[in-house]
C-alpha cells in the first residue's frame, strides 16, 4: 500500500485523505520511511521535521474526522527548498555562513503552505545561495539524481526535484533565477514552473537576483503544479514586487485545467534546438508531433537577441547577488571568524571562511561589472540587451501562442563532469535564462528519456502572467503521454 | 548561428585572456570584503578572464538607444500609509547575532586609539 500511495499525485492524496481513504498520519509516515530508506543515497534533504509533520498529520486526519474545513492541500506531505525562510529548523541557504541561521519569520508561500494544512517534511538541498546547476556548489552536503546516481540533480532546486523524483515528499517549492526550477525538474523527470516575476510573494526567499527571482512548485503532475500554484500565487504587501491582482488578475489555475487551447499556434526557433544533444532534439521533435496530432500549428520565430541571455545574465545576476550578499557580514547573524584582527577582518575573514567558491566568484564578478569604470560596458550594457530579449518575446508572442524548446542542451551530466569550469556550467543555462530576463512564465514538462534511461524536459514559455493557458498548453501533452507514470529504478522495486 | 555551448567553452578556456588583471581581481576582493589567497587569486584571475572574455559577445550589438531594463514589472513605486506597523523587536533581531551586548551587537572597536 505505501508503495503505491506514494505514486498519488497531490491532488490524488488530498481527495483520498479527505475522503477516509487514507490518513495523513499514513500518508506522512511512508514518506519518512521512503526517507530513511532512499536519503542516504539521494541527500535531497538539509533537514526534516518528523515529529512536527506527524503532529500535523494528526490534526489535519482529526479535523477531517470531525467535518471541519481544511485547507486545499490537507495533510499532503510537501517540501520547501532551504532558500526559503521559515520559524522552525534552521534557514541555510546551503552555505556555511547561515549554517545556524534560525529565521525569525515564514516567508510567505511557506505560511501559505501551512494555512493550507500541508505537512512539511523537510528543507531541500541547493546550491549555495542557489547559484549553481548541479547542487554540487551545496556548502553543506551532495545530493545525487535519483535516475542514475552518479550524475547530479541538476539546480539549484535539485534537492527539491531529487525528493519528488524519488517519492520522498509530494511536491515541493523552489526557486529560479536563471532555470534553478526548471533544470533540476528537467533532470530529475518532474514537471517544474517558473511562475511570471511578480505572480508569486518573495517575502522571506532570501535574495539572490533580485530583478530575476521567483517562486515556483515541483511536482509530478502538471495538474499537481496548477494545485500548488492556486496555494502560492497573489499579491503580498510584504512583498512590493508581487503585483497587484488589478493589475494582473489571478485565475483558478485548475478550473480549466484540461480544456484543450483551441488553435494551438507554437513558436519554435529551429537554429536554437539544433544546439542541443541528439537525444534531446529527438525527445522535442516527438513532442511536436504530438501536439501537431491535436491540431497545433507551428510557427517559426527568431528570438535573434537569444543568443545574448548568458552574457546579459552573468552581469546582471552576479550584479545583484553582489549587493544582495553584502549583508552577510559577520555582525547581524551568520557565521563570524573566531579571532579578527580589527572590524574589517569580521567582514572580510568571516565571508571567506564561510562562502564557497562559486558564491565568491559570483560576488567578485558581480563587483567587478558594477565598479567605477566597468559599470556601462558590462552592467548597463546587459540591461540595454536585456531589453533586446524582451522585445524578441513581445515581437514572438505576436505571432504564436507559447514557445516551446528544450529545457537544458544535455541531459543529467556526471557528478564532477563541470565543477571545475564555471563558465561550461553557466553556458549550461542556455535555454532557460531568457525567461526569468524577460519575467515570461516557463514550465519543464517530462517528454521521454535517452539512451541511458535519463529524463529529457520539454520547456513551454508563454507571455507575462497566463499560467493558465501555460498550464492547460503543458496538460495537453500529459494527457496524451503520461510520463510521470514512470519511477527511477533506484526505487523501482 | 547558435553556438553549441561546449565548443564555446573550449575556444574561451584554452585561449589566455587577460580581460582582467591580478590586481584586478585584488582590488575586486577587497570591496567585496573577500581574503581570497594567492592561489585563489590565481584561479579567479584565470576563471573572470575567461567569463568575462565571453561576456563581451555583447558587444556584438548596436544598444544605442535602447533603454536599460533593470525590470519587468509593470509597476513603480509602491506606496503605504506612513503608519507604524508591528515589527520584529528586538529580542527576535538579535537573536541570531554572533555576539551581543544586552541590546546591542558587539564588534570589536572601530576607532582605535591612535585615530583618536
Amino acid at each position: 500500500m505505501s508503495d503505491e500511495l506514494l505514486n498519488f499525485s497531490c491532488i490524488e492524496l488530498r481527495d483520498k485523505i479527505a475522503s477516509g481513504q487514507v490518513s495523513s498520519v499514513e500518508a506522512t509516515k511512508a514518506v519518512f520511511s521512503a526517507i530513511d530508506e532512499i536519503e542516504p543515497v539521494i541527500g535531497a534533504y538539509i533537514s526534516t521535521f518528523k515529529e512536527q509533520a506527524l503532529k500535523k498529520a494528526k490534526e489535519v486526519d482529526a479535523n477531517i474526522a470531525s467535518g471541519k474545513n481544511v485547507g486545499l492541500l490537507a495533510g499532503v506531505p510537501v517540501a520547501i527548498k532551504d532558500v526559503l525562510c521559515t520559524t522552525f529548523g534552521a534557514t541555510t541557504c546551503a552555505s556555511k555562513i547561515l549554517e545556524n541561521f534560525h529565521a525569525p519569520y515564514n516567508a510567505t508561500v511557506v505560511q501559505k503552505l501551512l494555512d493550507a494544512d500541508a505537512v512539511i517534511v523537510g528543507k531541500t538541498n541547493l546550491d549555495e545561495f542557489a547559484m549553481g546547476s548541479s547542487t554540487e556548489n551545496s556548502g553543506l552536503k551532495q545530493t545525487v539524481n535519483p535516475w542514475d546516481s552518479e550524475r547530479v540533480p541538476g539546480g539549484s532546486s535539485g534537492g527539491s526535484a531529487a525528493a519528488v523524483a524519488a517519492r520522498m515528499c509530494f511536491s515541493a517549492l523552489g526557486s529560479d533565477t536563471g532555470g534553478s526550477i526548471r533544470q533540476p525538474a528537467s533532470f530529475c523527470g518532474v514537471v517544474g514552473l517558473k511562475p511570471t516575476y511578480g505572480r508569486v510573494s518573495r517575502y522571506g526567499l532570501v535574495a539572490y537576483g533580485s530583478s530575476l527571482d521567483q517562486i515556483g512548485p515541483l511536482t509530478k503532475t502538471v495538474g499537481d503544479t496548477a494545485l500548488m500554484l492556486n496555494i502560492i500565487a497573489g499579491h503580498d504587501s510584504k512583498d512590493s514586487t508581487s503585483v497587484n491582482e488589478d493589475i494582473a488578475p489571478l485565475a483558478d489555475y485548475m478550473a480549466e485545467l484540461d480544456r484543450p487551447v483551441e488553435g494551438l499556434r507554437i513558436g519554435i526557433v529551429g537554429r536554437l534546438n539544433i544546439g542541443a544533444d541528439g537525444s534531446v532534439q529527438k525527445a522535442i521533435a516527438e513532442v511536436i508531433e504530438v501536439y501537431k496530432n491535436l491540431g497545433a500549428e507551428l510557427v517559426e520565430i527568431e528570438m535573434p537577441h537569444f543568443d545574448y541571455a548568458i552574457a546579459s545574465y552573468y552581469m546582471v545576476a552576479t550584479a545583484e547577488a553582489s549587493s544582495n550578499l553584502a549583508r552577510y557580514d559577520g555582525v547581524h547573524y551568520g557565521h563570524r571568524t573566531a579571532e579578527p584582527k580589527d572590524y574589517i577582518e569580521v567582514y572580510s575573514k568571516s565571508r571567506q571562511e564561510a562562502f564557497g567558491k562559486e558564491v565568491q566568484r559570483r560576488i567578485m564578478l558581480g563587483t567587478y561589472a558594477l565598479s567605477s569604470g566597468y559599470y556601462d560596458a558590462y552592467y548597463l550594457k546587459a540591461l540595454k540587451v536585456r531589453n533586446l530579449i524582451r522585445g524578441d518575446f513581445v515581437k514572438a508572442y505576436q505571432k504564436c501562442d507559447c514557445i516551446m524548446m528544450p529545457v537544458s542542451p544535455t541531459t543529467a551530466f556526471k557528478v564532477g563532469e563541470k565543477i571545475a569550469d564555471p563558465l561550461t556550467m553557466y553556458l549550461s543555462d542556455i535555454y532557460t535564462i531568457a525567461a526569468n530576463l524577460a519575467g515570461v512564465p516557463s514550465i519543464s514538462v517530462p517528454c521521454g528519456f535517452d539512451e541511458n534511461r535519463l529524463p529529457v524536459g520539454l520547456q513551454i514559455l508563454t507571455p507575462a502572467f497566463s499560467e493558465d493557458k501555460l498550464l492547460r498548453i503543458a496538460r495537453m501533452y500529459e494527457n496524451q503521454t503520461k510520463w510521470y507514470e514512470e519511477r527511477p529504478e533506484l526505487i523501482n522495486k | 548561428m547558435f553556438l553549441v555551448p561546449n565548443k564555446i567553452a573550449i575556444r574561451t578556456m584554452t585561449e589566455n585572456t587577460q580581460k582582467i588583471s591580478r590586481a584586478d581581481v585584488e582590488k575586486v576582493a577587497k570591496l567585496a570584503r573577500l581574503q581570497p589567497s594567492e592561489a585563489e587569486v590565481e584561479e579567479f584571475t584565470r576563471q573572470l578572464g575567461a567569463i568575462l572574455e565571453y561576456v563581451e559577445k555583447m558587444n556584438e550589438l548596436d544598444t544605442e538607444g535602447v533603454e536599460p531594463l533593470a525590470h519587468c514589472l509593470p509597476v513603480s513605486n509602491v506606496f503605504r500609509d506612513d503608519e507604524v506597523k508591528e515589527s520584529l523587536g528586538t529580542e527576535k533581531t538579535l537573536a541570531n547575532a554572533p555576539q551581543r551586548d544586552g541590546e546591542f551587537f558587539r564588534v570589536p572597536r572601530i576607532l582605535d586609539d591612535s585615530n583618536a
